[in-house]
């Protein structure tokens, strides 16, 4: 069979039958495990990753649904800009308490700041809604997603 | 108490390589302990926290600290660890005035080491110990370094692996040979297993898959976790279940009554066993009750377990807080000594008390059993967590008071009426240990449940926080517990606390709209702890001026730690929806470790306890539990995170005190204040969803 991925910037083969989740294939094959499996469910945000700079579940859709597009996952994102400053405002901000929601997060704010360099509150809200963090780091999230636009 | 069973240096601080290694039973599980601990020691040692390292928490070498709960971890872990240090401290600058010249008092620990009198070159404090033998007592009366200024804050411990994606979960963890694996459960914990389709179960082994069938146990583990994922939901298909009656789908609050309940007294926060119930107030001029459902951890991660099994010994890595009775339980369940069972935790996601995590270590180490020589990692599906984590048991809380002038509370009873939170699996007669894991329910000849037994620990279970802070000098307090509830419960963060400090907060709210008093003024008048007072000037300060739908409550969580006071602002929209806007919070929680990890300690609290005030309800019905995913069981989102306003007051005087659990209970009163600011409606029963509102609404 054989499924043609551009990951990270980089042509991939794999081996996984194109049904299989993308977030199985990253995890198994490509051992990227960033993406993290919460739900598996696409209810709560943990496996996000960049499809073409859209910030999008990985844990149902077809890894073949995926070829032809960019996708970036968290171990990927300091090659881009706005990513770097993303992770770099998380750690400044201290954006997380377990952690388990923090990837998803990093990913959701940097497609956020693609496209709206200047959110408001409110829009830093409704963005990052899809993502669920149940040890309550949301007050730092949303400073970081502040620190990364104001730089 | 930790010091007693671990009394020395090297039980708590070594040296190894050249850098200071700590070592703690408390488990990091995002609450960033290890941050706070690494804190204390490199204040106690003029170190640079980074370069402190934190030891694996294992039962192999670790110091036996119970269970990661409570918010005792900075004060028990973090109180050996600063008086480990400190008596390190002392001793090293003990060894450098011997040997370097001078009076020990003319020696200081600066920043880069141990400088003497009239000396140039400091001694790099790390070069000294190393040389010095750590096999010896720690003073319990050294002094704590003095501390002049600011508390210190910390980055949080492995953020940056956080943030790229490299740190390792235990979910992330692959070792040679791996196989993974996934149960295949019933519909409900009273269902039987008729029978298990034979030819499915052939043509999976054929494709290279293991099923294991233990009595009512059914799992099946196999190389590649979404092909055993496929594997499982085939295996699902094949399994038929009895369900017989099902279970109890009635009102759960309806059992919730004192005529149901095994009773006891409380007195300064204990239960009295010998004592007789108190009786009912003479006069009642006022009385409510307040309830709380079955309520779920709700870890993001479901839980997970990697265990092998070598023909002698049993090696498991959890997630779990608390790895030391986990794993006598475990040694107990397969007829082990303890010492050929080995715990070692890795980080899972947030638990928030009991969730899946021991039982997940159990069933892990159950398949690893029928596997020997394979590591076996399993990991629980979403529907898995959210049907058969031991839930957060329902509560109802009576209050009913004698009022004197001014409204003021002259006497007071309070019946906190509930099921367990005890069902972790320490060990106990009766194997008591393997009776809390349900892989023990299940499989051929294993341990059935026990009827809980009331927590008799001072401020334990149902009874933390049933004492009210205020001064009033009758008060008739009972635990009531009660058992056969429908749902498997166990602890979940601040355990009664949360019922108990919304119920006697929304009754004195209460007292204070009947008689148009302000609820500073009114709480301040019935409180003698000064530090509490100062609590509820600095948050009536910050609150600033008053507006339509702002709420208060104070609580000290435990009667005796962290002080915190709470003003919520909200609004309710014409659809009955509460929107949060502003939570301003002012804690005392002593000398503070990690002002950073406070803080968050305290969001994360505060945010825990809104999404139980205005989200969460377990619910089920006869063929089971209904809240199987985020849409059927919805918690707070980002859309209704409110601002955040908060002080803490320092007391570097005083002992640390933990605070994770001491912001939830208040910030769940407060919104029920401010709710009722808002629109006039008291609402006694959590979750208040815009549902429950309107419902009040239509009742008022």
């Amino acid at each position: 069979m054989g499924l043609k991925l551009n990951i990270n910037g980089a042509e991939r083969e794999v081996r996984a039958d194109p049904d299989t989740p993308l977030l199985f294939v990253l995890r198994e094959e490509l051992k990227l495990k960033g993406a993290k499996l919460g739900c598996g469910l696409e209810q709560c945000g943990a496996c996000h990753v960049l499809a073409d700079g859209v910030s999008v579940p990985s844990c149902v859709a077809p890894a073949g649904s995926f070829e032809g597009k960019k996708i970036v996952t968290v171990e990927g994102l300091s090659e881009n800009e706005i990513g770097r400053r993303v992770q770099e405002a998380f750690v400044k901000a201290g954006a997380a308490q377990c952690g388990y929601c923090t990837a998803g997060l990093v990913i959701g704010a940097t497609a956020l700041l693609t496209e709206m360099p200047h959110p408001d509150r409110e829009a830093a809200k409704a963005a990052l809604n899809p993502h669920l963090c149940r040890c309550g780091a949301h007050p730092r999230v949303l400073k970081a997603v502040e620190m990364a636009a104001r730089r | 108490m930790n010091l007693d069973d671990y009394p020395l240096i090297s039980d708590w601080v070594t040296v190894e390589d050249g850098r200071i290694v700590l070592r703690s039973g408390k488990v990091d599980i995002g609450q960033r302990i290890s941050t706070a601990l690494a804190l204390i020691a490199a204040e106690e040692l003029c170190l640079d926290p980074s370069g402190i390292a934190i030891a694996p928490v294992s039962t192999d070498d670790s110091p036996d600290e119970g269970i990661t709960s409570g918010s005792n971890s900075v004060e028990q872990s973090g109180r050996a660890i600063r008086a480990a240090a400190a008596t390190l401290r002392r001793l090293a600058i003990t060894a450098a005035a011997s040997r370097e010249g001078g009076d020990p008092s003319d020696w200081r620990l600066e920043q880069d080491g141990l400088r003497g009198p009239g000396q140039n070159d400091p001694v790099p404090l790390t070069k000294i110990a190393a040389t010095l033998d750590l096999d010896v007592p720690v003073e319990r009366d050294v002094t704590p370094i003095a501390r002049d200024g600011a508390p210190p804050r910390g980055r949080m411990r492995g953020i940056e692996a956080l943030v790229d994606g490299s740190f390792v979960f235990l979910h992330d963890i692959e070792e040679p040979r791996m196989w993974h694996a996934r149960v295949v459960r019933p519909p409900h914990l009273v269902a039987k297993l008729v029978c298990l389709d034979d030819d499915v179960v052939r043509d999976l082994q054929a494709q290279g898959f293991r099923v294991i069938e233990d009595g009512r146990f059914v799992a099946v583990a196999g190389p590649g976790e979404w092909p055993v994922i496929r594997a499982a939901e085939k295996l699902g298909r094949a399994a038929e279940w009895g369900t017989g009656d099902g279970i109890d789908d009635g009102d759960i609050f309806a059992l919730l009554t004192t005529g149901n309940a095994h009773r006891l007294k409380i007195v300064d926060g204990r239960p009295m066993p010998e004592a007789e119930i108190p009786a009912p107030l003479d006069v009642i001029h006022a009385e409510a009750r307040y309830e709380r459902p079955f309520t779920m951890h709700g870890a993001l991660a479901p839980s997970a377990a990697l265990a092998e099994w070598d023909g002698t010994k049993l090696r498991i890595l959890t997630h779990s807080q608390g790895i030391f009775p986990l794993r006598n339980a475990i040694a107990e369940s397969f007829g082990l000594e303890p010492v050929h069972v080995s715990l070692t935790h890795v980080p899972g996601s947030g638990c928030y008390g009991h969730n899946g995590a021991d039982d997940a270590a159990m069933e892990a180490a159950l398949i690893a059993r029928h596997l020997p020589g394979r590591p076996i990692l399993l990991k629980w599906t979403r529907e898995d967590e959210h049907g058969w984590e031991p839930y957060g048991p329902p509560q109802a809380v009576e209050i009913a008071a004698t009022l004197g002038a001014g409204e003021r509370i002259s006497a007071i009873s309070v019946n906190s009426i509930g099921g367990t939170f005890r069902g972790r699996p320490r060990p106990g007669p009766d194997r008591a240990g393997p009776a809390k894991l349900i892989a023990n329910w299940m499989r051929e000849g294993g341990t059935a449940p026990q009827p809980p037994k009331p927590n008799m620990n001072e401020q334990g279970g149902l009874h933390r926080n049933i004492d009210p802070i205020y001064a009033i000098g009758d008060r008739r307090l009972v635990k009531n517990l009660v058992s056969d509830l429908p749902l498997r419960t166990s602890a979940l963060r601040c355990l009664g606390a949360a019922a108990n400090v919304f119920a006697i907060e929304s009754f004195i709210d209460e007292r204070c709209r009947s008689s148009g008093q302000d609820p500073f003024a009114f709480r301040k008048a019935q409180i003698l702890d000064e530090r509490a007072i100062e609590v509820l000037d600095v948050l009536e300060e910050a609150a600033g001026p008053c507006r339509e739908g702002r709420g208060i409550a104070y609580a000290q969580y435990k009667n005796s730690m962290a002080r915190v006071g709470v003003a919520v602002d909200l609004d309710v929209t014409d659809e009955a929806d509460v929107r949060l806007h502003r939570i301003v919070l002012v804690a005392d929680a002593g000398r503070v470790a990690d002002l950073d990890g406070l803080e968050a300690q305290l969001e994360g609290g505060a945010l825990q306890g809104a999404s139980w005030a205005l989200e969460e309800a377990v619910t089920w019905d006869r063929d089971g539990v209904t809240s199987r995913d985020w849409e059927s069981y919805p918690v707070l989102r980002f859309e209704n995170v409110p601002e955040f306003d908060i002080t803490i007051i320092d007391r570097p005087e005083s002992p640390a005190l933990g605070a994770g659990e001491a912001a939830s209970g208040p910030v769940v009163a407060a919104i029920a204040n401010a709710i009722c600011d808002a629109t006039g409606l008291r609402l006694r029963r959590l979750p208040m969803t815009g549902e429950a509102i309107r419902g009040a609404a239509l009742r008022a």
